[in-house]
C-alpha cells in the first residue's frame, strides 16, 4: 500500500493505483480526455501530465503508478503551462462551432479552456478540414470528425466493452480521423454509450440532437424500468419549454455510475425507452368512456367490493398486479387485497416470452421489480387461473394493473372477460388494447413521477425519485389503492412513500432494517438472498 | 583500418552462402552454439561495448540480459530494418551485400537469449533487400544453419521476414511491434519495456540490422578486439551514411569517435565545388543541426550528446552555403508532419502547425508574430509525447530556427504580411 504526497497532501492507495486515482482519493481532479476508469489506458491526450519529483519530464497521471514516497505536483507552474499548451494543440484544428454543437455546456474542451486555457489564439493558418461532419455512423450515433480530439475512448469502448470493434482511427498526423471500418456501423445494443464517453462533440445522439441545450436540463436520479437489471440512470428533463418536444418533458436518459450494477453503462433499449412517459398517457379517470371524477370512480369500485364482502364472496375478486409497480405500490396492494379483503386472488406473473438477454446488462425479464413482487405478494395465487376464472364468469371484480391482457391472452378472451366480469378495472399509465375492454379506467403515474423502490435481479433494492409531478389527474398506484381502502373504511393511510417503505422494512424480513437513507443512491442488497428466485430470471 | 560490418562488401556474390562461408562465415555461430554458454555470449557482448546502432545507443549486451531466463513464455528477437530516418541508408547495404552476416548475428543472439523465432522487419520500399535476405535465409535453412537442430545441436530457430507498409513511425521499436502484430503502428506506453512485454506480449529483444551484423565478428575475434576499435565507451566501428553537398556521398565504415571533419573532408571528398559548409545533420533528420565551427566533434554517442545533438542513425546530411535554411527547415517539418503517427495531441497537431507556419514564411507570407510564436510552439511538442518523435520535432526543427534565425527574419521582412497578426 504505497503512501505518496500529492500537492502537499499525503494519501495511501492500493498497490498498482495510478496517480490520477490517488489524486481522486484526495478530491483532486486532474484533467483528462482519453482516460476513462472503465477503459484501458491509452495515454494519448497528454492533458493529465503532472510533475513527479526526480523525473525530468512531466508524467501522465493516468498511466504512471503511484509509488512509495512519491511526491507529485498537479498545479505547479510547469504543469499549468503544459496543460495550456496541450489545450492549444487540441483546439488548433478544432472548428470551435460551439453555437451549433450539442455538446456545448457539457464539453470538456469548453470546461478545461475556461479552467486552464484562456489564451488568445495564435493560429494564422487555415484549419485542417475533415470530411465527415454531421455524418450518421449508426442508428443512434452521429459523427463529426473535426470536433474529434482522437482520444479513442469510443474505439476502446467498442474494442473492450462491446467487443464489436466498429470504430478506428484512420490516416496519420493531423489528418487522423475517427471513423467506422468499411462496411460497419456503430450498431450494437450499447451504442449510445459512445456518446456519453465522448468528452467533446464528435459523437452526438440522434435522439437528443438539437432538442435542448444541456444547461436547461434538470436531473433526477432513478432506475431504468426496462428490465430486471435495474441499471442506475439519471432522468434528464426540461419542463420550462414544452414547445421543444410536443409537450414532452423527458429529454434523455443517461446511465448513472453504480459499480455493482451497471458501472458507467446502459443499453440502447433502456436509453431510448422514455417516450412513453409523455406519450399515449391516460390522464383522467373514466367509466365506460366517460370522464369522471376520482371520488366517483373510486366509489364505483368500492360499491362492488362491499357487495362482494357482504355476500361473503371475496374470492370473486381477482387482482392482476404487476412487476412494473414499486415495492410501495405492491405493499399497499397486499395490505388491501391480501390482508384486509382476505380471499381475493392476487398475482402479478404474466405468461411472458423472455426478451433479449446477454451476459452484460440486458435481462430477459423486462420488468424492473419481479423480485420485489415475489417477495411482497408471494406466488400462492396464479394469474392464469384468475384470467381463466374471469373468462368463465367466476370473477365479479377484475382489477388489472397496467397489463395488456390482449397481448397475453388474445382479443377473444379479453372480450369474453369484459362481458362476464361485472366490473373490469384497468389501472395504468398508458393506453393499450386492454383499456378498450375495461369498464373503469384509473390513470396512474409512471416511474419518473414516482418516489419508491425496485428490487433488481441481484435482489438489490434501489430507489427511484420523482422527476416531476404526475401528468393530468394521474396518481401513484399505492395512493389510488389506499384511497379505495379509505372508501371501504379500511385504514391504510400513509403520508408518503417513505412511510410505506418503513412499514415494508418492519413487516418483511428481506427488507429488514432498510430505510430510504440507507438505500441511498447505490442501493442495498436483500439481507438474505432467496435462491428460489433464480428460476424467474432469464 | 579493419572493417567489420562491411568486410565482405564488394566481394563478388557476397550475398551467397558459399562466398560467405569462405571468409569464416558461420564459424562464430558454431563457436557460440557448441563451445559457449548463453551467459558467456551475453558477457562477451557486454565487454565489447557494442551499443545499439539504430540510434539510441543502448548497450546491446545489457539489453539482452533483461530477458528473463525463467519465463515460461516464448521469447522473440526482432530485427529493426525499417530504416526510415532520412539520410540513412546503411541497413539497405548490409541486407543487400551481406545478408548472412545478419543471419549469423540473429542465430547467435537468439541462442544467447533463448529465442526460437526471429522477425526481420524491413522497410517496405527495400524490395531488393527483402529478396536478397529471403534468398539467404532459404540457403541457410538448406545448409542447416536455420531450422531444427542447427549444426548438430538441439537448438532450433526460424526467421521470418516482414515487409513494412511505409510508415516512418514503425521504426520506433514499440510501433514496430504493433505493426508486426497486425495493428496500426502506434508507439506503446512504457513501461513495460519490450524485454518484459514485447511482441505478442512476450519478452522481446529488438536490435538494429547493423547491431546484429556486428555480433558474429565479436564472438569470433573477441570482445577486446572489438572494443579497441572504437572510443572509450563506444566499441567498434560504425557505418556513416554521408549525403548532401559532398563530392563522394556514400556509406563509410569508420571507428566510433572519428571526427565529423575527417568524415566530410577526407572520406566524403569535401564539399561540392569547393563551396563553404553551412550546416550538418549528424545523425538522421531527427538530430539537431551542427554548424561549421562544431565539426571537430568526435562522432560517437556521448560526444555528440555533449554538444546538444545526437549520433542517431549515423545519417550525415551536409548542407553547403547555397542552402536556404528556411527551405531546409520546411522540408524537415513537412516530413515530421507527414510521419507523425497522430496518437499524442501535441505531436499530431503541433507537427502540422509548425510545418504550415514555416511553409508560409518560406512562401513569403510570414508575419513577425510567427517568429515570436514559432519557437514556443516547437518547444511545446517535445517532452510531452509517448515516444521520442515529439522530442525529435522539437530538437530538430528548433535547431533550424535558433541557429539560422536571421534567415527566417529576412524572409519575413520581405513579406507584405510582415506586420499583420492574423
Amino acid at each position: 500500500m504505497p503512501k505518496l504526497t500529492i500537492d502537499g497532501k499525503q494519501v495511501e492507495v492500493q498497490a498498482g493505483a495510478t496517480i490520477i486515482q490517488a489524486a481522486e482519493k484526495l478530491g483532486i481532479e486532474i484533467p483528462r480526455y482519453c482516460y476513462h476508469p472503465a477503459l484501458p489506458v491509452s495515454g494519448n491526450c497528454r492533458i493529465c501530465m503532472v510533475e513527479v519529483e526526480k523525473q525530468p519530464k512531466l508524467q501522465i497521471a493516468c498511466y504512471t503508478k503511484a509509488t512509495e514516497g512519491m511526491t507529485v505536483k498537479t498545479n505547479s507552474p510547469k504543469v499549468l503551462e503544459t496543460r495550456k499548451t496541450v489545450l492549444e494543440f487540441l483546439l488548433v484544428n478544432h472548428p470551435v462551432d460551439c453555437p451549433v454543437c450539442d455538446q456545448a455546456g457539457e464539453c470538456k474542451l469548453q470546461d478545461y479552456y475556461m479552467e486552464h486555457g484562456k489564451y488568445s489564439s495564435r493560429l494564422v493558418d487555415v484549419k485542417v478540414k475533415k470530411e465527415k461532419k454531421a455524418f450518421s455512423i449508426g442508428p443512434h450515433v452521429m459523427l463529426d470528425q473535426e470536433r474529434c480530439i482522437l482520444c479513442t475512448r469510443c474505439v476502446r469502448f467498442s474494442d473492450t466493452i462491446t467487443k464489436t470493434s466498429e470504430l478506428g482511427v484512420f490516416e496519420r498526423g493531423d489528418h487522423s480521423q475517427l471513423d467506422v471500418y468499411p462496411g460497419k456501423q456503430v450498431d450494437n445494443k450499447y451504442s449510445g454509450n459512445v456518446v456519453d464517453i465522448c468528452p467533446v462533440g464528435a459523437l452526438t445522439d440522434k435522439d437528443f440532437r438539437f432538442k435542448c441545450r444541456v444547461w436547461y436540463l434538470e436531473k433526477t436520479k432513478s432506475v431504468c424500468p426496462g428490465c430486471s437489471m435495474g441499471c442506475n440512470i439519471t432522468v434528464e428533463w426540461d419542463k420550462s419549454r414544452p414547445h421543444q418536444l410536443k409537450n414532452g418533458r423527458v429529454m434523455r436518459l443517461k446511465p448513472r455510475l453504480n459499480p455493482d450494477v451497471n458501472e458507467y453503462w446502459m443499453c440502447d433499449e433502456g436509453r431510448y425507452n422514455y417516450h412513453f412517459i409523455d406519450e399515449n398517457r391516460i390522464e383522467h379517470p373514466q367509466i365506460n368512456d366517460q370522464l369522471v371524477s376520482w371520488p366517483k370512480a373510486i366509489g364505483e369500485i368500492a360499491q362492488e367490493v362491499k357487495a362482494l364482502k357482504d355476500a361473503g364472496r371475496l374470492d370473486r375478486i381477482g387482482v392482476l398486479a404487476s412487476a412494473q409497480l414499486t415495492n410501495e405500490d405492491l405493499y399497499v396492494v397486499r395490505k388491501l387485497f391480501k390482508e384486509n379483503l382476505n380471499g381475493a386472488q392476487v398475482d402479478f406473473r404474466m405468461p411472458q416470452v423472455p426478451g433479449f438477454r446477454d451476459d452484460f446488462l440486458m435481462r430477459g425479464d423486462k420488468n424492473p421489480n419481479t423480485v420485489g413482487a415475489l417477495t411482497i405478494l408471494g406466488s400462492s395465487d396464479d394469474a392464469q387461473t384468475i384470467v381463466e376464472k374471469a373468462k368463465n364468469g367466476d370473477i365479479d371484480l377484475l382489477y388489472v394493473f397496467g397489463h395488456d391482457l390482449v397481448k397475453f391472452f388474445g382479443k377473444d378472451t379479453v372480450e369474453q372477460i369484459s362481458r362476464k366480469v361485472k366490473l373490469f378495472v384497468f389501472q395504468g399509465s398508458n393506453i393499450n388494447e386492454t383499456c378498450r375492454y375495461s369498464h373503469l379506467i384509473l390513470p396512474s403515474s409512471v416511474y419518473a413521477e414516482k418516489d419508491g423502490t425496485f428490487a433488481n435481479c441481484q435482489q438489490r433494492v434501489q430507489r427511484i425519485l420523482p422527476a416531476f409531478s404526475p401528468l393530468g389527474e394521474s396518481k401513484g398506484d399505492w395512493e389510488i389503492v389506499s384511497s379505495l381502502a379509505q372508501e371501504l373504511g379500511i385504514s391504510i393511510a400513509y403520508k408518503d412513500s417513505q412511510a410505506v417503505f418503513n412499514d415494508i422494512a418492519a413487516a418483511i424480513g428481506a427488507f429488514g432494517e432498510m430505510s430510504y437513507e440507507t438505500i441511498g443512491d447505490q442501493g442495498l442488497m436483500f439481507k438474505e438472498i432467496n435462491r428460489e428466485y433464480g428460476k424467474y430470471f432469464y | 583500418m579493419e572493417k567489420v560490418v562491411t568486410r565482405n562488401f564488394g566481394t563478388p556474390n557476397s550475398q551467397l552462402l558459399e562466398v560467405y562461408v569462405q571468409n569464416r562465415g558461420y564459424e562464430a555461430a558454431r563457436k557460440a552454439l557448441t563451445e559457449m554458454s548463453t551467459v558467456d555470449v551475453i558477457e562477451e557482448i557486454k565487454k565489447s561495448n557494442l551499443r545499439g546502432l539504430g540510434g539510441a545507443g543502448f548497450p546491446t549486451g545489457t539489453k539482452w540480459s533483461f530477458i528473463s531466463t525463467t519465463t515460461m513464455k516464448a521469447k522473440y528477437l526482432v530485427i529493426n530494418g525499417d530504416e526510415g530516418e532520412p539520410g540513412t541508408f546503411k541497413d539497405k547495404y548490409i541486407l543487400e551485400q551481406d545478408p548472412h552476416a545478419l543471419i549469423e548475428g540473429i542465430l547467435i543472439t537468439c541462442y544467447a537469449i533463448g529465442s526460437h523465432k526471429a522477425y526481420v522487419y524491413i522497410r517496405g520500399e527495400y524490395l531488393k533487400a527483402i529478396a536478397v535476405l529471403q534468398g539467404a535465409i532459404d540457403e541457410a535453412y538448406k545448409a542447416g544453419y536455420l531450422g531444427e537442430g542447427i549444426m548438430g545441436t538441439t537448438f532450433d530457430l526460424d526467421i521470418v521476414v516482414h515487409q513494412g507498409a511505409g510508415a516512418y513511425i514503425c521504426g520506433e521499436e514499440t510501433a514496430l511491434l504493433e505493426s508486426l502484430e497486425g495493428k496500426k503502428g502506434f508507439p506503446r506506453l512504457k513501461p513495460p519495456f519490450p524485454a518484459v512485454v514485447g511482441l505478442f506480449g512476450c519478452p522481446t529483444v529488438i536490435n538494429n540490422v547493423e547491431t546484429a551484423s556486428c555480433i558474429a565478428p565479436i564472438i569470433l575475434k573477441g570482445a577486446e578486439w572489438y572494443a579497441k576499435l572504437g572510443s572509450e565507451k563506444n566499441g567498434g566501428n560504425r557505418l556513416f551514411c554521408v549525403s548532401g553537398h559532398v563530392n563522394k556521398p556514400g556509406v563509410y565504415e569508420l571507428p566510433n569517435g572519428t571526427t565529423l571533419r575527417e568524415i566530410i573532408y577526407e572520406h566524403a571528398g569535401g564539399i561540392l565545388e569547393g563551396r563553404k559548409l553551412k550546416a550538418i545533420i549528424p545523425g538522421g533528420i531527427s538530430a539537431p543541426l551542427l554548424t561549421p565551427e562544431q565539426i571537430d566533434v568526435k562522432m560517437d554517442f556521448d560526444s555528440l550528446r555533449a554538444i546538444g545533438t545526437m549520433a542517431g542513425s549515423g545519417g550525415i546530411i551536409v548542407m553547403d552555403e547555397t542552402t536556404d535554411m528556411v527551405w531546409a527547415a520546411m522540408v524537415a517539418a513537412r516530413f515530421f508532419a507527414h510521419e507523425s503517427c497522430g496518437q499524442c495531441s501535441p505531436c499530431r497537431e503541433g507537427s502540422g502547425w509548425i510545418y504550415r507556419t514555416i511553409r508560409r514564411i518560406y512562401e513569403g507570407h510570414g508575419r513577425m508574430v510567427d517568429l515570436q510564436n514559432l519557437p514556443g510552439i516547437i518547444n511545446n511538442v517535445g517532452g510531452n509525447t509517448i515516444c521520442a518523435f515529439g522530442d525529435a520535432v522539437t530538437m530538430s526543427i528548433g535547431s533550424y530556427v535558433s541557429k539560422f534565425r536571421s534567415e527566417f527574419e529576412n524572409k519575413v521582412k520581405e513579406s507584405s504580411y510582415a506586420q499583420t497578426n492574423h
